[in-house]
């Protein structure tokens, strides 16, 4: 990139451009798109010109070659058989010369030529016995010598795209996601009938759950994000997905909304579904990765687990709804629009796990979270007679953050 | 790469044979299953050693552990090297003695250390290991060394020399060249290598090879084959990601040494492996005398596994009564599984 960037930019050009600002030089000679354009096309013509004779001058020395090849995944797809997901994400082609599992060169069959050009990827097949239970490590061994590791943690069939896989994650995601959601959503009287400081505390107690999902969240995003090849830059990913989805949100509800108004408490309560939802995505596509690497079990206690965890989150969306008479058909949307991208993302996560889509919707659940808390912040404002600073309020917020922490314990990471 | 004898496998495991295939392969006896014959000379048409095992869990054969692809055309040929032995330019002393001059030119190359693979070598004569220098005790030896390397290098020769011839003290700069002379003793097997620092990386970088000094009335007349156990580091990480006798991973397993029934063989086994504190020879359904260091004659071991320190060898002798093709490979399994492996296959006398 830089490549490019470096010499373009004592570009005499640049200094022009100023003058579009200026009104009173419109008139002068060129048309505006001209202006607009002319250095965009030098910017075209001086890549072509790298392109064809290779950068000018201070490049031409020969470096050795930068080999980045990124192993997305390990299926296991049948006993006796291996499958090696890559992607080469450096700036250079890599040719995978040969393939060591467990520290021995194995057979294999690579679909397609062995030079990974840049953003390309490959599967490798390889007949190894694995062994059920145990974990494994495979080596791709480049033409220069240079190796690069996977894992699998623990070797079991990987789950193939048929009804009963689906169906487990479809139950799962009702387990984990709908069903939990759905039965915060019984708080809805309660909250209503509760005197109205308590309503503060619960209002509180939902803005530290939330913050405690979107700091789970960035946490995730950022640890995916070390697993994105190169090229697809995790990090700026993340930024992307926290810093764009609260602006997005913003200007659609000013859109919306014409003129600048407050939101109604069910759009904030709609708000705090669709953060929490697209939260449980991430956490869904993260499950389901998981599951079909073998990495997780599916056993009670983790549904178990999800299932309190997640209850607190339909606790959340009814909390800003505690003076509302709203609809049935509206809860029952907001519980949905909560919980069933959990099972979307394990769908998803389970058949195409992709580092740089997990990162990208959990940066996204970030950003989603990062929007709900400050409209949860000036509902709480317009109503609450005391602050966030308020003893109960305090209290209310760590106690959500702790109720987070602790049914967190039952999840594994 | 797999041939397992039977057709309708034999035409899926092609499937893994990749692209490039030369002249030379085709040559080699119909190794690839692309030949269609199960053609004696090649193990991988060997019953039973070539059974696929794609799918079936747990009943991986030999071939599955294995490289796949070809070298290039015109690369190193360890099946050459095995059988080859530089008896230097002959010439008589006034003195009577016998006078063997080698030329060794110390040079930089990228060489293929399995299928695919390049490893940026140091080389002597532009091979790894260099030729093996032969000759009879009490020769006297003048070996030139010209380095057209891009760092400096020396010889340094196992065995009884002067200071001066030692090597150790007097690096050959690039573009220098230096002229060790000295007579050859003791007999045995001896080796040669760059004693210049770092030397760690001057070996494993490739310079070294295997140094025969015969005993004035020669031993017993033998198929005779010079072994060098090595290891190549190519991600610079010190360890070893291949291992092989000869340098070429499975080069021996996928064109087997060919040996004779009731003959004996004779085989100069040298250990260079760096990083790795022993390495070990065994051979399958027989048994070696066992003549550490070969510098005598009578007193051996019989045994069939032998660990090797680095830079120690030993000369090993055995007949195989039996005919078929049986593997010989370190008993380490971990270098046996990262290429050194290789198969004898014993053939009918002749007639």
């Amino acid at each position: 990139m830089s490549k490019v960037e470096l010499p373009v930019k004592p570009d005499p050009t640049s200094s022009r451009t100023g003058t579009l600002k200026s009104p009173k030089h419109r008139q002068n000679g060129m048309p505006l798109w001209f202006k607009g354009l002319a250095p965009l096309v030098l910017l075209a013509a001086l890549v072509m010109l790298f392109l064809r004779v290779g950068p000018v001058g201070v490049f031409q020395q020969s470096f050795p070659p930068v080999e980045k090849l990124t192993i997305e995944r390990i299926r296991l797809p049948a006993h006796g058989v291996m499958e090696i997901q890559l992607v080469n994400g450096g700036p250079e082609p890599v040719t995978v010369a040969q393939v060591m599992v467990d520290d021995a060169n194995w057979v294999h069959r690579v679909d397609g030529n062995r030079t990974i050009e840049r953003l390309e990827r490959r599967t490798i097949t390889i007949p190894y016995p694995w062994v059920e239970g145990e974990p494994h490590r495979v080596s791709l061994v480049t033409s220069t010598g240079l190796t690069f590791a996977g894992e699998v943690a623990v070797a079991t069939l990987s789950p193939s795209v048929d009804t009963r896989y689906l169906t487990t994650f479809a139950l799962l995601g009702v387990y984990a996601g709908v069903i939990p959601v759905f039965i915060g959503l019984l708080w809805l009287p309660f909250v209503r009938a509760i005197d109205r400081r308590w309503i503060d505390f619960f209002l509180s107690l939902t803005m530290g759950l939330l913050v405690f999902l979107g700091a789970d969240a960035l946490v995730e995003s950022m640890e995916t994000s070390r697993l994105v090849a190169g090229a697809f830059q995790g990090s700026a990913l993340v930024l992307l997905g926290v810093v764009a989805t609260p602006l997005i949100l913003a200007a659609l509800g000013r859109w919306r909304g014409g003129v600048q108004r407050e939101r109604t408490p069910l759009q904030v309560a709609a708000l705090i579904a669709l953060g929490i939802g697209l939260h449980n995505l991430g956490e869904g596509l993260a499950i389901g990765a998981s599951y079909a690497t073998g990495e997780i079990a599916l056993g009670t206690f983790l549904v178990i687990g999800f299932l309190l965890h997640n209850t607190t989150e339909g606790l959340g969306i009814v909390t800003p709804l505690a003076d509302q008479r709203p609809p049935l058909r509206s809860l029952v949307l907001l519980g949905a629009l909560a919980g069933i991208p959990t099972v979307l993302g394990a769908w998803i996560g389970g058949f195409t796990y992709s580092p740089a889509l997990t990162t990208l919707f959990f940066a996204i659940g970030v950003g989603a979270i990062i929007a709900v808390v400050h409209e949860l912040y000036k509902l709480f404002h317009r109503r609450a007679g005391s602050g966030l600073a308020a003893p109960l309020n305090t209290a209310g917020f760590l106690a959500g953050m702790m109720i987070m922490y602790g049914t967190g314990l039952l999840v594994p990471a | 790469m797999s041939n397992s004898g039977e057709g309708g496998k034999m035409s899926r495991k092609k499937d893994l044979v990749d692209q490039s295939m030369t002249r030379r392969d085709l040559l080699k006896a119909g190794a690839l299953g692309t030949v269609g014959v199960a053609a004696a000379g090649s193990v991988l048409a060997i019953p039973g050693l070539g059974q696929s095992s794609e799918g079936a869990q747990g009943k991986a054969s030999h071939h599955d552990m294995m490289t796949v692809g070809n070298l290039a055309p015109g690369s190193f040929d360890p099946s050459a090297f095995l059988t080859h032995f530089d008896t230097g330019i002959v010439s008589r002393l006034p003195s009577g003695e016998t006078l063997r001059e080698y030329d060794l030119v110390a040079e930089d190359r990228e060489i293929e250390v399995a299928p695919g693979v390049f490893y940026p070598a140091w080389t002597y004569n532009g091979q790894v290991p260099g030729p093996t220098i032969r000759c009879t005790e009490g020769d006297r030896i003048r070996v030139r060394l010209t380095n057209r390397g891009s760092h400096s290098h020396s010889i340094h020769f196992h065995g009884m020399h002067p200071s001066n011839m030692d090597g150790a003290f007097e690096p050959v700069h690039p573009g220098q060249s230096y002229v060790y002379e000295f007579n050859a003793e003791p007999f045995g097997l001896h080796l040669y290598h760059c004693h210049t620092v770092p030397i760690k990386r001057h070996i494993h970088k490739g310079l070294y090879g295997a140094f025969i000094v015969d005993p004035k009335g020669g031993r017993p007349a033998a198929q005779e084959l010079v072994m060098v156990m090595n290891g190549f580091d190519t991600n610079f990480d010190n360890e070893n990601e291949v291992y092989a006798v000869n340098t070429v991973a499975f080069h021996y397993q996928k064109y087997p040494i060919r040996i004779r029934q009731g003959e004996l063989v004779r085989a100069y086994v040298v250990n260079v492996t760096e990083f790795d504190l022993l390495n070990s020879f065994h051979i399958h359904g027989n048994l070696f005398r066992l003549y550490r260091t070969g510098t005598d004659l009578s007193r051996y071991e019989w045994t069939d596994v032998v660990a090797l320190c680095q830079g120690e060898r030993a000369v090993l002798e055995f007949t195989y009564n039996h005919r078929g093709p049986f593997m010989f490979h370190a008993h380490q399994s971990e270098f046996a599984e990262l290429g050194w492996s290789g198969v004898f296959l014993v053939e009918a006398p002749h007639v």
